[in-house]
Parts: C-alpha cells; sequence; structure tokens
C-alpha cells in the first residue's frame, strides 16, 4: 500500500511540477477527470463489461476443456504421450500471432476475442493441470489402492481433490495471462472494449484515458485475484500451512 | 489352515543405466497362520518392505507368488489393509473422512459409514479429532488414524511396513500398546514389517529374521510370552532371553550389510 502512495506521490511531482511534457503524460488529477467523463458521457462501463465478458468467456472455456484434458493427462500415461508434444509446441505459439488469422477467420466479433483469449490459456492450463496430477505424492495413490480404490475412484477420490488447490492456483495465475490478450485482441481489431477505447485516444493523444484505462485494466486484475485466492482459502482449508 | 502363503518369492530390481541387476529377495516362502501376528524382522535394507509390498500387491514379484485363502494375489486390494512408514492420510478428508475412505469406495451409505469410523475413532483414542484434517495432528495421531482407517475396512490381514518407525520412543511405545490392545481383542492375521528387536519381541507371536541383501528368511523363532502382555514384560527375564538371541542373529546380518554397503 505505502508503495502505491509512493508511486502516486512521485508521478504526480513529475506532471504537476512541469517536468514532463503534458501531451506525453497526463497528471494524476486529469487522469481522474478523463476517467470521470470517460464514464459519465462515453459509457465506459459499457467497454468495460464486454472486456470482462470476453475475459471470463474464452479463459472459462479453455478451463471447461483444458482442466479435463490436462487431468487425463496427468493420470493416464499414454494419454500424455499423445498429446504432450503437440502441446508442448504449441503452448509457445503466441495467442496474440493468431489475431490476424482470426480476424480472417472470425471478423472482428465476439467470436475471434474469445478466441484469442482461448488459444493463450488453453495450452498452458493443459500443461500445468499435467503436471500438477502427475506430481501427486505416489504413497497416497498406494494408500488409497490398498482401501480398495479402482482406477476411476483413484482420480476421482486422490488425484483430483490432491491436485485441486494447485490447479486453482494455476488457474488464477492463467487469468492474468487472459488479460493481456484480451487489451491486445481489442487493440488490433474491435469496436468496443477498453482496449478499444485505448487506441481511440492515442488518436486523440488523451494520455490521461489511456492511463485510466490501464488503471482499470489492474484494479480489476487486482480484485479478479483477490476472489480467487479468497475462494480457495475457502474451497481448501487442508492445505494451508 | 493359514490365511496367508508366500511362496518361492523373489524379486530382482533391472540394473540403473546398464548396472547389474539388483537382487532384492532370494525366492522366499512364509506362511502366516490365522490370527497370528508375525513381525519380519531385518536390517535395513535387507527387503523386508520390498516383499510386503508385494503381499500387499504394491510391487510385483519376479518369480514365485502369494495366496490368501487359496486364492493367488494379482493386485491391491481391501482384504490386505496396509498401514505405511510415511504419514499417507488423505489430506483433503479428515480424520472420521479418512478412516472412512475404503467404506465409502465400497459404496456404502454415509449414515453407517459414520458409524464404523466412530467405533474406530474411540478404538485408537481419537474422540474429539473426528472433523480435524491430518496437518492438524501429531505423527502419532496421524498413524492412529492411518490404523483405524486400514481396520475399518475390515481387511482378513493386517500389513504394517514399519508404521512407528518416525516417531518418537514414548510414542512408539505407546502405539505399540495400542496395536497389542486391538489385537489381543480381534485377533487378526497381522504382518509386521520392523527392525526394532524390542518391537518385534513384545508384539509378535512369531519373528522371522531376514538376512542381509539379497533378502532370505534365516529363522523363525515363536514368541511364547503370555497374553495380554503388560508393557513390564519387557523387562522379564523371558524377553530378555528373546532379546539377546535376535540381537544376536541380526548383529550377524547388520555386519554383512555394512560390509557390503561399504
Amino acid at each position: 500500500m505505502a508503495f502505491f502512495v509512493l508511486f502516486f506521490v512521485g508521478w504526480g511531482a513529475a506532471t504537476l511540477g512541469g517536468f514532463v511534457n503534458r501531451t506525453f503524460l497526463a497528471d494524476p488529477i486529469s487522469m481522474v477527470g478523463s476517467g470521470w467523463t470517460l464514464l459519465v458521457v462515453h459509457g465506459f462501463y459499457a467497454d468495460i463489461g464486454v472486456t470482462i465478458w470476453r475475459v471470463f468467456g474464452g479463459f472459462a472455456l479453455a478451463a471447461v476443456i483444458g482442466v479435463p484434458l490436462g487431468m487425463l493427462m496427468g493420470a493416464y500415461k499414454p494419454v500424455e504421450a499423445f498429446f504432450e508434444p503437440f502441446i508442448s509446441f504449441a503452448r509457445y505459439l503466441p495467442a496474440s500471432a493468431f489475431i490476424p488469422l482470426l480476424i480472417l477467420w472470425a471478423g472482428i466479433g465476439e467470436a475471434q476475442k474469445v478466441m484469442v483469449i482461448f488459444i493463450g490459456c488453453f495450452f498452458q492450463i493443459v500443461l500445468m493441470v499435467a503436471v500438477t496430477v502427475g506430481s501427486t505424492r505416489r504413497d497416497l495413490v498406494e494408500a488409497a489402492y490398498t482401501l480398495g480404490a479402482r482406477a476411476g475412484g483413484i482420480v476421482r477420490r486422490v488425484l483430483l481433490p490432491s491436485s485441486a488447490p494447485d490447479i486453482a492456483e494455476a488457474l488464477r495465475l492463467v487469468l492474468g495471462w487472459a488479460w493481456t490478450y484480451v487489451i491486445v485482441a481489442e487493440l488490433i481489431g474491435a469496436s468496443s472494449g477498453i482496449g478499444h477505447m485505448i487506441t481511440d485516444s492515442q488518436a486523440l493523444l488523451d494520455t490521461g484515458q489511456i492511463i485510466f484505462g490501464i488503471v482499470v485494466i489492474g484494479v480489476i486484475g487486482l480484485a479478479s485475484d483477490y476472489v480467487f485466492k479468497t475462494l480457495n482459502h475457502r474451497l481448501f482449508p487442508w492445505s494451508l500451512a | 489352515m493359514p490365511t496367508l502363503s508366500i511362496e518361492e518369492l523373489s524379486r530382482t530390481f533391472p540394473g540403473v543405466r546398464g548396472g547389474p541387476p539388483t537382487r532384492a529377495i532370494e525366492p522366499t516362502s512364509l506362511r502366516v497362520a490365522d490370527r497370528d501376528f508375525l513381525c519380519l524382522l531385518g536390517p535395513s535394507g535387507c527387503g523386508k518392505s520390498t516383499l510386503l509390498r508385494m503381499v500387499a500387491g504394491l510391487d510385483r514379484p519376479t518369480t514365485g507368488r502369494v495366496l490368501l485363502d487359496g486364492e493367488p494375489v494379482a493386485g491391491p486390494g481391501a482384504d490386505r489393509g496396509m498401514v505405511f512408514q510415511s504419514y499417507t492420510l488423505f489430506p483433503w478428508l479428515t480424520v472420521e473422512e479418512n478412516i472412512g475412505f475404503g467404506l465409502r469406495e465400497q459404496g456404502m451409505p454415509p449414515a453407517e459409514r459414520r458409524r464404523i469410523a466412530a467405533h474406530f475413532v474411540e478404538r485408537v483414542g481419537l474422540r474429539g479429532f473426528e472433523r480435524h484434517y491430518p496437518r492438524m495432528l501429531s505423527g502419532g495421531m496421524q498413524q492412529r488414524t492411518a490404523l483405524a482407517r486400514a481396520l475399518a475396512n475390515d481387511p482378513k490381514v493386517l500389513l504394517l511396513d514399519e508404521p512407528f518407525g518416525a516417531l518418537d520412543n514414548q510414542t512408539r511405545a505407546l502405539m505399540q500398546e495400542l496395536l497389542l490392545g486391538i489385537w489381543e481383542a480381534d485377533r487378526k492375521t497381522v504382518l509386521f514389517v520392523t527392525h526394532d528387536i524390542d518391537e518385534a519381541i513384545f508384539m509378535a507371536n512369531r519373528v522371522a529374521v531376514m538376512t542381509a541383501r539379497p533378502g532370505r528368511i534365516k529363522s523363525d523363532i515363536a514368541i511364547d510370552l503370555p497374553h495380554p502382555r503388560p508393557y513390564t514384560i519387557k523387562t522379564s527375564p523371558e524377553f530378555s532371553a528373546y532379546k539377546a538371541r535376535l540381537t544376536e542373529e541380526i548383529r550377524v546380518e547388520s555386519i554383512r550389510a555394512a560390509e557390503m554397503g561399504g
């Protein structure tokens, strides 16, 4: 918290003190003013809503398909051997490089945005989940076997619960990256969203609006991170040291 | 009729990086009679845990087989309950849920599961800790829960792999009394692996001594001490006589193991 204050004081001193050209860097006060105008006059909250929807849509889709696939890969060696090389390759493909291709395929509508985020999240989720599940303590699996568990029971009642906290943590990380992808997608081809507002403001040389947009992204990221962490603490009280 | 019959069981581990294969266990035969409490005693690294894991079905023998009530063992199963040396409670389940794990795998309804779990919680002296997670328990309490978890499945044989090895001396002594008390009441067939001579004599009816690696059973000694055995029996002359004999048997093997290791 202290560093936040220090940061704003430094920024204010640099801009309000006249050390930096106003055209290139707005001061904190005009940033807040720009933000207020954006929200009240230009209906910026609709853009915020659209961006959040895109992030969670693409992220949820990637999680719903990626987590089960990752679990299968972690639990069964043949499944891992089948998918792993391709997914390891695919996760190094930057999602933003797909944007021009996706625009050709899906236009600049919602489907394209969701697909960018999906590509950016899916392969990461699959690999992180597979590694987590694959590193489940061997002795717990053996104990479950001696208690009469079979393959299905091992997956549902040992592998899944033992990796659940780490899976949740992986999802929290990937959600953070999803925010990067959505803004890039919106910068390149969009008619709404936070990224679109930022490109528009660039044309208008309104650095206050740009900074406000960036701050909004940060605040939302912080909030979703907090929700995730609180949820993890609630769901997995046993895993806390 | 023997419950558990180990027939010419051996285990050879393949060599690492082109090295020679390791013979962990020479072909070994052992019969554990119904309601027997048999301790497998041996120096560390003699393959006694490997033998137990093959009985549990967690490891496959190179040759030979294990029969339980005449049926060959093909893999792990609920008829052979196991308590491990490491703490293997499921950390996401409470004490009560851990004890009920095997019952739930059988498809037993929750109410009945809880009733049985409550019974075993009582028997291992953990009343009041039913809702605790494993991380909140001491090592001794975790192993008591692990014992209750194995017993709740009502296995034909109870396999224990140095279950008290990681506990301090006082806790270990109490755990031995607890297990012995349960055995004296239920007379369940027990196969107990340990390197602790006192532990073996105090609890067992029979002690099978294993040689250093490659392991085989070199002697099989009946422990004719009366039941119930109070902890004071550990200072009796009979106990000391057994201890003297087993110490000599084990010492020879420990020296051999040390020479091979060095």
